[in-house]
């Protein structure tokens, strides 16, 4: 009686009973794991430590140490030739989850639209709702391999709205974009004239082409509130460390929530973030190679078995529909995968209401958990059938 | 590096059908490209590192030593022919020129410290060409080819997350 009518309607997690599930159970096979299984590479986590050494216990300025938001302004220019202004156009956040958070509650107005795409990361739906927006759901198709095409986009556009958030590659489908195919995008968003948070975390993990930040199209600079961080590329989830680029306006609305809830980043996980722009790249290449294989690896894996995948271009989760099983729910599915064969993995309803027939599989796993969680699928996919 | 080396560098267990899953090639191709790195001596042996600490029924393992060998290059030659002439005893595990003030560093493997001392000053002092020697006992191994020698400690992420 005492919890809020807005957070009460919040749909309650569907799968919070699996997780608890998962979460009690030794010896599993894990393949439902939204983070790298590589450790921090050792230069940043010792950056860390001596951080503490040296006595950087305190807070940062709101916006994070000018060090930092310089070094990402430089990393931005001289990667994707970006231009932005390290003082008034970069915020460091706690993570991307927290820039998303900050970001729709400093531009909706109550009632006003947020197209989200499906299937999508679980929180963009409940930030918008949080901040008193209404999401509009794009759904996907994957016989299109989860894209959003310009069409789809303005179907769905309705009057009043004022945002796209944008996630490419994408958890979980790890469905990415080429530049021509974001040009169509970005028309449709100047044409409806509405802003787009781009979640682009996953950037460094795209396999097939080059990664094209959105804001490097013309004239979408201004449009576009740049969501970044270094969670995935330099395996430092734990760190909850990000940053947001975008307008000076929109930014300077951002850093006001963030001084009055977060305050700052954390220190040492700033110091050790300037510690992986400076000499992270080396290590960021080899993982990718390494989740390129793995990816290579999984999805032909699960299409020897039945289940049908398209090939993603980025992140590292492959989304493979369970159609084959004949009407199976994904949470079924999940559920009785972990206890006939102590293989883990997420359903697809976690990520859309259209997604009950696909299940998410992270490859940040070993080959051997790899090879093995395919061997234990195939072995429970035949039993199935033999039902 | 072919990605087909790097694979097997990093794992040399993985089999051609792994490795063409692995970068979309066919197995055949996969097969060949093997074959011709064993072939041509570009993969020239395929083992396991193992942590002798880790290793149950150890005997007596053997004791290991980092030497020092500063030599007198030869007209024409330089130091290619002193070092066959080491690298070619069975004790000497592996040899490498250096730059700095040695000039071999080797790494030689015996059944214990006498063994090795005896071959030190039996065989490789008293070699014309060879001025001096420094020998290092190696006492524990932490790291090697990139391996850290330490029991693997439990992943620390949950089993699941979005």
């Amino acid at each position: 009686m005492y919890v809020s009518k807005l957070v009460e309607s919040l749909p309650p997690s569907g799968i919070r009973a699996f997780f608890d599930l998962v979460l009690g159970m030794k010896d599993v096979i894990s393949l439902g794991v939204g983070e790298p299984d590589f450790v921090t590479p050792w230069n940043i986590r010792e950056k860390a430590i001596y951080s503490y050494e040296q006595g950087y216990t305190s807070y940062t300025s709101n916006k994070g140490l000018a060090e930092l938001r310089k070094d990402i302004v430089d990393f931005l220019k001289s990667r994707y030739g970006l231009q932005y202004d390290w003082d008034k156009e970069m915020l460091v956040t706690v993570g991307v989850s927290e820039g998303l958070d900050i970001a729709v509650r400093a531009i909706l107005n109550r009632g006003e639209k947020v197209l989200v795409h499906e299937p999508c990361f679980v929180a963009y739906a409940p930030l918008v709702k949080l901040a008193g927006g209404e999401p509009i759901p794009v759904i996907t198709e994957a016989s299109e391999g989860f894209k959003v095409t310009p069409e789809k986009l303005q179907k769905a556009w309705k009057k009043g709205t004022k945002a796209f958030i944008f996630n490419y590659p994408c958890n979980p489908t790890g469905t990415s974009y080429t530049k021509s195919e974001l040009l169509a995008i970005a028309k449709v968003a100047k044409k409806l004239d509405f802003l787009i948070l781009s979640d682009e975390v996953y950037d460094e993990l795209t396999y097939d082409f080059d990664h094209t930040p959105m804001a490097t199209l013309p004239g979408m600079k201004d449009r576009v509130v740049y969501l970044n961080g270094f969670s995935k590329a330099y395996a430092m989830t734990g760190f909850r460390l990000g940053w947001a680029a975008g307008p000076e306006k929109i930014l300077s609305a951002m850093t006001k929530i963030h001084q009055y809830t977060i305050m700052c980043a954390p220190i040492s996980s700033q110091m050790a973030a300037r510690e992986a722009i400076k000499n992270g790249a080396k290590d960021v290449l080899a993982m990718k190679r390494e989740y390129n294989r793995r990816r290579n690896f999984i999805v032909t894996g699960l299409n020897d078995i039945g289940l049908e995948c398209h090939m993603p271009q980025g992140a590292f989760y492959a989304f493979p529909s369970i159609k084959s099983l004949g009407g199976m729910s994904s949470l079924d599915f999940a559920k009785e995968l972990l206890e006939k064969e102590k293989v883990a993995l997420v359903p697809g309803n976690a990520f859309g209401s259209q997604c009950a027939d696909h299940v998410r599989i992270s490859y940040a796993s070993s080959y051997d958990n790899l090879k093995e969680a395919v061997a234990r699928m195939k072995r429970f996919i035949e039993k199935r059938k033999k039902r | 590096m072919d990605e087909i080396l790097e694979i097997l560098l990093n794992d040399a267990r993985r089999s051609p059908e792994e490795i063409a899953k692995m970068t979309r090639k066919p197995v055949a191709v996969v097969k060949k490209t093997i074959k011709k790195y064993e072939d041509d001596g570009t993969i020239v042996q395929y083992k396991a590192i193992i942590n002798p600490e880790m290793v149950e029924d150890r005997g007596h393992p053997p004791v290991r030593a980092l030497i020092e060998v500063s030599i007198l290059p030869q007209k024409d030659v330089g130091f290619d022919h002193v070092a066959e002439r080491i690298y070619s005893f069975s004790e000497v595990k592996s040899c490498y020129l250096v730059s700095g003030s040695y000039d071999l560093l080797l790494i030689v493997e015996g059944e214990n410290i006498q063994t090795v001392a005896e071959f030190v000053s039996s065989k490789l002092s008293p070699m014309e060409n060879v001025r001096q020697t420094t020998t290092h006992f190696l006492l524990k191994k932490y790291k090697e080819d990139g391996k850290i020698f330490k029991a693997p400690s439990k992943s620390k992420r949950l089993n699941i997350s979005y």
